[in-house]
């Protein structure tokens, strides 16, 4: 990893911008292109970018292999959570008019949350993906 | 003016599917899917499917690329070959293709107003949507409040996948599995 | 001009054939999941070319626009590509194994090999 210089840098310049583009996605999702699976997706690809220039295991530093195998359920069980909420709360399964006073706030914060959830999902199951195929290249 | 754009990088398309049929190279194959992906994703965008353009150009060139291009590196990078004609795979082939063609004749024109999928539940969503929800994003709210059950099944594959890919290739060593190779 | 309107449908068909073709000939593991995902991004590009309305624009609603393209298809593709994706991860992982314990991914050595077992 001596060479690749320019990659290196460039890598390193470029890497903040794509997560930081990633939650622009995710978060502005609502007014233009963009939600939980594309963000997830460019997410994901950020530190699949850090794993191909800086190598694996300086990757596992950065995204704990736990950390990231929590995530991946994390996400659903969010997903599935928001359901039960809006059950309890005295709604249908999935129904997010009953989680706040007004149903337009109540749905914005549903859709809110469960993109959210398909975000964290996706970016974890890319990244754990990623990182399974390529440490098994090495050992 | 759009149409033509469309019918270019449709044509683009089939040029690189018959280049990934004939090349043996399988960097060369992954590579060219790429490609093709990012053409769809192209196609997406004209066709109006911003989110799904979008979408495409990050999993299809993106992840899946990699993805491939890492199991090449675990396996062959050339596929061992012989360059035999197929006649019964091409006649199969044909004969499908051209059933299917027969089939399309019914259909509605590209981009006809009055067909059937614009008339049932689109237009009240597209109503409905930025009404009910607050967001003027219809394929958001489409995707996470209508068809929020799918999604979550959706979500669930997904997991279900990587569950898969973590049992599979995840901790087992290697004497585990050598046991079973002959060679 | 009436073909053109259907020159969509050909194309995708010519590529659902080309990816059909690549499954059922090629012996490579690798080349067939290829050939799975020309098929596949055919699908999708069926449904996205009926959702089209001329003179559409994207489903994203502002008072300045009154004709938007169908959102349905759109939501049901966005999906399916992210699905399809993790389905082709698992595929490929599959194709490492079999890799692994059979050394060769060719479908007819692969065969070989299991009638010596």
């Amino acid at each position: 990893m001596r060479h690749h210089f320019i990659l290196r840098i460039v890598a390193k310049l470029l890497i903040p911008l794509i997560l930081l583009f990633g939650l622009y996605v995710q978060f502005h999702g609502d007014f233009g292109p963009g939600g939980g699976f594309q963000a997830g997706v460019i997410f994901g690809a950020g530190f699949i970018l850090y794993a191909l220039v800086f190598g694996v295991e300086k990757a596992g530093n950065v995204a704990r292999l736990t950390i990231v195998r929590v995530m991946v359920a994390a996400g659903l069980l969010l997903y599935g959570s928001v359901g039960v909420v809006s059950l309890l709360l005295g709604g249908n399964y999935l129904d997010y008019s009953v989680l706040a006073d007004d149903p337009v706030h109540g749905q914005h914060l549903g859709i809110f949350l469960i993109e959210v959830g398909v975000g964290i999902t996706v970016a974890a199951v890319m990244i754990t993906i990623f990182f399974t195929f390529a440490s098994r290249g090495r050992s | 003016m759009e149409h033509l754009i469309v019918i270019v990088l449709l044509s683009f398309l089939a040029i690189t599917a018959v280049a990934v049929v004939m090349l043996h190279d399988l960097f060369a194959v992954v590579m060219l899917f790429g490609i093709y992906s990012l053409l769809t994703a192209a196609i997406f965008l004209v066709l109006d499917a911003v989110d799904v353009a979008f979408t495409e150009a990050a999993v299809g060139a993106g992840i899946s690329t990699v993805l491939m291009l890492a199991t090449l590196a675990l396996t062959a990078r050339k596929e061992k070959t012989s360059l035999r004609f197929a006649p019964i795979p091409l006649l199969v082939v044909t004969i499908t293709g051209a059933a299917l063609v027969y089939g399309t004749l019914d259909m509605p024109r590209y981009g006809d107003p009055t067909a059937a999928i614009h008339q049932h539940v689109a237009p009240d969503y597209l109503q409905r949507g930025p009404r009910e929800t607050g967001i003027p994003n219809v394929v958001t709210s489409v995707l996470a409040s209508y068809r929020g059950y799918d999604t979550l099944g959706e979500v669930t594959v997904i997991f279900t996948a990587g569950v898969g890919v973590m049992m599979l290739l995840g901790s087992s060593r290697r004497g585990t599995k050598r046991t079973r190779g002959k060679r | 001009m009436a073909w053109l309107g259907l020159y969509n449908y050909w194309i995708v068909i010519f590529l659902m054939m080309a990816g059909f073709y690549v499954v059922i000939v090629r012996g490579n593991v690798v080349k067939k999941i290829v050939g799975l995902n020309l098929f596949q991004t055919a699908v999708f590009i069926l449904y996205i070319s009926m959702s089209k309305v001329q003179g559409g624009t994207a489903p994203i609603v502002e008072p300045e626009f009154v004709v938007y393209s169908n959102p349905l298809p759109h939501v049901l593709i966005l999906t399916a590509i992210v699905v399809a994706v993790a389905t082709t991860a698992l595929a490929l992982a599959l194709t490492v194994r079999i890799k692994e314990s059979y050394g060769t991914v060719e479908e007819d050595e692969i065969h070989r090999l299991d009638k010596s077992f």
